[in-house]
Parts: structure tokens; C-alpha cells; sequence
């Protein structure tokens, strides 16, 4: 299998086209729909029925319970209705998912992490993927989006201590945004041949003597909130590998773009929601800068194929499908680890080492390129609110962001923010290393070991959700502690980002002076990639020097 | 005190709002797209199931078929696919997720060598890479073109057909134009033994 440069070229400039042609009237919409003050007559009868009160905003506590009591009644829900799965219908002779992977999977789809600890086509059924799996899909990656909405209410806002209705926020971002581009794009997957049906078909080729039972199910709804949520979380086994997932290279590179959509438009809708496009432009410049240094260093990688098997195969293909080839699973490896999707069409466990090593460098660069839905967006506001601190120090000024003073209790929420999950990666995977027997679940050898380890924690901890697949995660330990990683990893960051949302908004807003650091323009944007950089070698570069780049400078 | 209360009144607002949802999410949208799908594309839709003459469901031209017995030994007679971590069998997907510098994946792409050098009775070093390596899926049913050629004269030789008669039926199950400059060009070896199968006969399948 080659690497076809110039295809690989063409393709990530048309993804860097389309996104660039799209992400204006996209922000425009989704300003729109946050902005927005009326609800139609259906959301209204939804309203009532929900018991919930659209007319009241919420100050930053209220909306704060709100998203952790969603989030709760949503891994309990689907953490009980997966253990109900044998007496539930269209389950098949399935029976009760095991309790530890039940959790881990409630969690993890809650979380919009999609780390799947279980074989989808021998655990869960169509009720299952259907009607839990699903709609965590799409309402997981609401929350993201809420989150940061609420996160830019605060900073647009002043003197006040109201940032919003969740739940208004919630059913807008899920019903007139997700839900809309999800029918398209489940319809353009139909058409690409993606499967969406309810049974499997029996064939028998006659003059092979092949008999099979081809799976069915409700996969294309699935695979397109899947992508273009940034969950991740396959209807089968191998993901976006399987053929009815991603039948072709077409619809491959239509999932790569889909997963990229609504994440590099949030900035767009930032700028124009702070009244200051500006801002917003340069927030998508250094995520767009990240993104393609990234996919640039994962095709070099990929094309350079190091590793003695590949040498012995005589090239890639390990892990590859032949149908899409070097070039497009290395873009797609990219782009799902920016974001927070963790769908793969590639099996990363397989890839050579150092292009490995960058999928774990863009989970732990925080995902914020263009990250996941809302999650992209406010780990990047975090980093912004730093840059602009860190200035603040260089030249001796009073660091101000959007017109809001950064003082001690705003810079300590955003250096918690920091460390959450640098110090979730670390130590839960310096722990685990230390136990033998659950380092059994963790069968690869050399330092390729550590580093599926250390993928895995990166990847729930960040709520990516894709794997170095050697690892079984299902057993008690490794499900609890990827299970703590994810909730973590989501719901520590979240607190912060209200927390911080809420201290914005009851500032009042100071005016732009000469004393200023402009938070817009290259030369804060060059500052803020290098501050995104910086704290991530900082905290990773150990680690990685002990799996990843120990595994490819070795060779 | 009022946390709690507070608490409890989000909760059940929750609940509401997440059966909601599960209505709306979970079955009215699924069933929408199941519905538009059979509507404008019901062969994909239901798995691009290729039928045979009799109009029977011979197999999905998406997913690979085993050419191989429960022991793995590959039947002379047809195309072969490349490895599967899961036998060819799509009850289940996996690839083999065994890291590029793993002694048992070396092992196991040098045994891979040797069984398809002395199959097809080529030098092993001749053997392209696709043919000894697993794909993400298994289920993949594409081969590189250079591993479809390498098979031809064994494939043509045991259906007694010539083989530019077989090469022609490679070439026509080869990707060409857009999808091959995106991806690569590759042989689907589903299609392709269907279509072998027919030429065999002296029938074309039905699709």
C-alpha cells in the first residue's frame, strides 16, 4: 500500500475549502440559534411536557446542576436499561450487558467519550445502540456545545448573573441543529451505501459454498450523529473501518469533514456573539494552523511506515483496509483525534509508531483543533485566557480578555482547567503500570505496551474514545478507571468553565485602552499556539518518551 | 436544604426531557431515515445484496467471503482476500491490533508470505503487501491489483477459462477514476468471484 502524496495533498485541501466556505454560514446559524429568543410552537409543547420553564434564566450554579443532573439521569438510565437488555425488545437472544461494562459504557457515551469496552455486534442490540446509544450521540454533544455557549454568554455579558437556560440550550442545539444535519447526512450515507435497515440477510454463494449472515441495523441514523457529534462510538466492532460503516472512500472523506463541521463553525459564532469577528478568526486560525500541522506530521509518518513488520510485509497494510488506503486513513487518524470523536478507520494500534504518537499529542494537546462539539471551543477560550496572562506577565499589564479583568480567581479556574487531565493521564496510567496482573489486559510487548496504556488513559481521560485496540479494557479495573478518566476528564472541566462563565458575567466590561494586550491578530495567535504547545510537552513529554518515541526513534 | 430540593426538580426534569428525546432521537429519526432509505436507495440500504440467478441473496458486494475452510485452507478455485482477524466472518469485525514492531505479527505476515508464495508458485518476494497483512475491518473485501494478477493464472487454469478472460473480469471489478486517485485502485474479490463464478457457467449474475 503507497502513499499517494498528491492525493493525500488534494484531499486535505478540499477539506480545508469546504470548511472554510462553510464554517461562516454555519457560525451565523448557530449565533442565531443561541441568540435566539422566540420558540416555535413545537418546542413550546416539548417544553410543557419536559416541565421545563423557558422563560427564566439560569445563574451559573443553576445551569451548572442542571448539565451534572442530565448527565447523571443519563448514565443511570442508560447504565440500568443495558443491564434490562435480555427482557427489552429487538435485543435478540441478547441478554443483560455485564455490569462493569455497562458502566463503563454509560459513562463513556454520556461523556461524548464513545470508548467502547465491548463488541457491538455480541453485546448490544438494536434497543440498545438505538434507543441509549444513539441519543447519547446527539445529546452528549449538546452539552458541549451548551457549555461553551453559556462559557461565551459570559464573556459577552455584564453585570448580570443570568447565563441561560440549559435546557432551552439543550433542545435548541439538539433539534435545530444537530438533529437537521444529522437526516442529511444519514441520508447521503444511505446513498453512499451505509447500512439502515432492522434485520440481517441470510446469502449462501452457491458456487463458493459461502454462507453468512449479513448484520443489519439502524447504522447510517447512528454513523452520522456519530461523526458529526464527535462521539465516535462504532455500530460494529471496527468502526469506521467496517464496511457498512464506511463503505467507500467517498463517504470516508464525507466523515472526516462531517466530524470537523460544527467545531471549526463555533468560532465563527464566538466572534460574532462577543460582537468581535475578529477573535473569532483568530481562534479558528490557530486551530486550523494546529490541524494541519498535525495531519501533515501523520501523513509524513504514515508515508515513512517505520516498523519491522511493515518491513517485512514489504509496506503498509496492517490494520489498513485496501479500499481507502495510506492516504486517507491518515488524514481521517488526524482529524479524529483532534476532535473529540475517536471514530477510526484505520486500526491505530497498527499504525507506525510515531504516527501513533501524534494521535496521542492531539488528544493531549486538550483536542482543541478544532476539538470536540463545544468542548474544542472552550478548551480553547482556557488556552486564550492563559496566553493573554502569560502576556499580561511579559510586558506588565493588567491581563484583560474581551474586556473581562483576568484576576486570581479566573486564573486559578483555567489552571485547573489545565491540569485536570494531564493529572488524570498520568496517574492513573503511572498506577496502572505498576500492577502485573492488570497489565495482563495490556498483552503488546516492548515499549509499544506502555503506550497502548497510555492511549487508552489519553483517550478517556480526553474524552476521545479511540484505542490502541490491543488493550482489553472490560475487566473491573480497567473499566473503573477509564470509567473515572472520562467522567473526570468531561465533568471537572465543565464545572470550571461555568464556574469561570459565571465570574465573567457579573464583571462589568472595561474599555479598550492603550494598555490592552489585543487578544487578535498573529501575534497573539503565534502566542497562543505556542502557549497550547508549550503546556502540553510540559506535562506529556516523559510519557511519550517512554512509549511513542521510544518505539519510533528506536528503529 | 435548597440544593437538594433543587437537585430533585432538575432530576425529574431530566427524566422528562431525556424520554422526550428518546422519542424523537431514538425512533422517529432512525425509523425517518430507514423510511427515506428504502424510499430512494433500498439496495444499499439493505446491505448491497448482490442475488444469483435464482434470485437468492448470494452475498453483500461490501463485505469480503470466505474462500477459505474452518481450518483456514484456501480453496484453489477462486480469488482470496486478504487475512482476517475475524475468518472472514462478519458476525463480527476486529482487526488483529497487533503494534508495527510486534514479534507475533512479524511471524505472522513471514507465515502469510510463505502460504500465498507457494500458492500462487511466485518468489515471496513478489507477494504485495495487502496479501499478508490484516485489514482494520476483516471484512474488507478489496485486494490490491497486484495481488489480483498474481492470482489469475491459478484462478484460470482451475475454471478451465482463458486468462484474458479472467484478467478482463479483474479489470472490470477494479476501482478506477476519483475513487482510486482518493484512495488506491482495488479489486472488490466478492464481486469478482461472483462474476468468475458466472463466467464459469457461462451466465452473468443479476444484481
Amino acid at each position: 500500500m503507497t502513499f499517494n502524496t498528491a492525493s493525500f495533498l488534494i484531499q486535505v485541501s478540499a477539506l480545508l475549502l469546504a470548511l472554510a466556505a462553510l464554517h461562516k454560514p454555519l457560525g451565523v446559524y448557530l449565533a442565531r440559534v443561541f441568540e435566539g429568543t422566540t420558540s416555535t410552537r413545537p418546542e413550546r409543547l416539548f417544553y410543557r411536557l419536559a416541565g421545563v420553564d423557558a422563560g427564566t434564566e439560569q445563574t451559573w450554579s443553576v445551569y451548572l446542576r442542571s448539565v451534572l443532573a442530565f448527565s447523571a439521569v443519563s448514565i443511570l438510565v442508560v447504565f440500568l436499561l443495558q443491564r434490562l437488555q435480555g427482557v427489552l425488545p429487538g435485543s435478540g437472544t441478547l441478554t443483560g450487558v455485564d455490569p462493569w461494562v455497562a458502566m463503563n459504557t454509560a459513562i463513556s457515551f454520556v461523556t461524548n467519550t464513545n470508548w467502547q469496552t465491548y463488541v457491538p455486534e455480541t453485546t448490544v442490540g438494536i434497543f440498545v445502540q438505538m434507543a441509549l446509544l444513539a441519543v447519547q450521540n446527539f445529546l452528549s454533544a449538546a452539552v458541549g456545545i451548551v457549555v461553551a455557549v453559556a462559557l461565551i454568554r459570559g464573556i459577552a455579558r455584564a453585570k448580570t448573573d443570568r447565563l441561560g437556560n440549559f435546557w432551552v440550550d439543550l433542545a435548541r442545539t439538539t433539534f435545530r441543529v444537530l438533529l437537521p444535519m444529522a437526516v442529511v447526512a444519514a441520508v447521503v450515507m444511505v446513498i453512499g451505501g451505509v447500512v439502515q435497515n432492522f434485520s440481517p440477510t441470510d446469502v449462501i454463494n452457491q458456487a463458493t459454498g459461502t454462507t453468512q449472515s449479513i448484520p443489519g441495523g439502524p447504522v447510517a441514523s447512528q454513523e452520522a450523529i456519530k461523526i458529526l457529534g464527535t462521539n465516535g462510538g462504532g455500530y460494529f466492532n471496527a468502526n469506521s473501518a467496517h464496511p457498512f460503516e464506511n463503505p467507500n472512500v467517498f463517504i470516508s472523506l464525507f466523515q472526516v469533514f462531517l466530524l470537523l463541521l460544527i467545531p471549526s463553525a463555533l468560532p465563527y459564532a464566538f466572534g460574532r456573539m462577543v460582537g468581535d469577528q475578529k477573535q473569532g478568526y483568530t481562534v479558528a486560525a490557530v486551530m486550523g494552523t494546529l490541524w494541519l500541522t498535525s495531519v501533515s506530521l501523520t501523513g509524513w509518518a504514515v508515508a515513512a511506515g517505520q516498523g519491522t513488520a511493515t518491513a517485512v510485509a514489504g509496506g503498509l497494510g496492517e490494520g489498513f483496509e485496501q479500499r481507502f488506503g495510506a492516504a486517507p486513513s491518515a488524514i481521517f487518524a488526524a482529524a479524529t483525534t483532534l476532535t473529540s470523536t475517536g471514530a477510526v478507520n484505520v486500526a491505530h494500534d497498527s499504525l507506525p509508531p510515531l504516527a501513533g504518537g501524534v494521535a496521542m499529542v492531539n488528544m493531549m494537546l486538550g483536542e482543541v483543533a478544532p476539538g470536540g462539539t463545544g468542548s474544542g471551543l472552550y478548551g480553547m477560550l482556557i488556552l486564550s485566557i492563559i496566553s493573554v496572562f502569560i502576556a499580561g506577565l511579559m510586558v506588565g499589564r493588567t491581563p484583560e480578555y474581551l474586556g473581562k479583568k483576568i484576576g486570581p480567581p479566573q486564573m486559578k479556574l483555567s489552571a485547573m482547567y489545565i491540569l485536570v487531565t494531564p493529572i488524570l493521564v498520568l496517574a492513573l496510567a503511572g498506577i496502572t503500570v505498576l500492577l502485573p496482573d492488570v497489565m495482563t489486559n495490556v498483552p503488546a510487548s516492548g515499549p509499544h505496551q506502555f503506550s497502548e496504556l497510555l492511549y487508552a488513559f489519553t483517550s478517556g481521560a480526553n474524552n476521545n474514545g479511540s484505542a490502541f485496540g490491543g488493550i482489553t479494557s472490560s475487566g473491573p479495573y480497567l473499566s473503573t478507571m477509564l470509567g473515572i478518566a472520562m467522567l473526570l476528564g468531561r465533568f471537572l472541566p465543565i464545572v470550571l468553565v461555568l464556574a469561570l462563565a459565571g465570574s465573567f458575567a457579573r464583571q462589568g466590561k472595561i474599555p479598550t485602552s492603550a494598555g490592552t494586550v489585543p487578544t487578535h491578530g498573529p501575534l497573539f495567535g503565534a502566542l497562543l499556539l505556542g502557549v497550547t504547545v508549550i503546556l502540553t510537552a510540559l506535562s506529556y513529554f516523559p510519557a511519550l518518551a517512554l512509549g511513542p518515541l521510544a518505539e519510533g526513534l528506536l528503529q | 436544604m435548597n440544593t437538594l430540593t433543587g437537585y430533585l426538580r432538575q432530576a425529574g426534569t431530566a427524566v422528562r426531557f431525556l424520554l422526550l428525546a428518546t422519542v424523537i432521537l431514538g425512533l422517529a429519526y432512525p425509523l425517518a431515515v430507514f423510511g427515506v432509505g428504502q424510499l430512494i436507495a433500498p439496495y444499499q440500504a439493505n446491505g448491497s445484496i448482490i442475488k444469483d440467478d435464482g434470485g437468492a441473496p448470494a452475498a453483500s458486494a461490501l463485505i469480503v467471503q470466505a474462500t477459505a475452510d474452518d481450518a483456514g485452507t484456501q480453496d484453489p478455485n477462486w480469488f482470496h482476500a486478504r487475512p482476517s482477524a475475524v475468518a472472514w466472518d462478519p458476525a463480527s469485525s476486529s482487526a488483529t491490533n497487533l503494534g508495527p514492531n510486534e514479534p507475533k505479527l512479524v511471524d505472522a505476515v513471514t507465515a502469510n508470505r510463505a502460504a500465498v508464495a507457494a500458492a500462487e508458485g511466485v518468489k515471496e518476494a513478489d507477494v504485495p503487501a495487502d496479501a499478508v497483512t490484516a485489514s482494520g475491518s476483516g471484512l474488507d473485501p478489496d485486494i490490491s491489483p497486484a495481488y489480483a494478477r498474481l492470482q489469475v493464472a491459478r484462478v484460470a487454469a482451475a475454471h478451465g477459462l482463458g486468462v484474458d478472460t479472467v484478467k478482463d473480469l479483474v479489470d472490470r471489478n477494479t476501482s478506477n477514476g476519483m475513487e482510486a486517485f482518493l484512495g488506491q485502485p482495488s479489486v472488490n474479490v466478492t464481486t469478482l468471484n461472483l462474476d468468475l463464478a458466472a463466467a464459469a457457467a457461462g451466465s452473468r449474475p443479476q444484481q
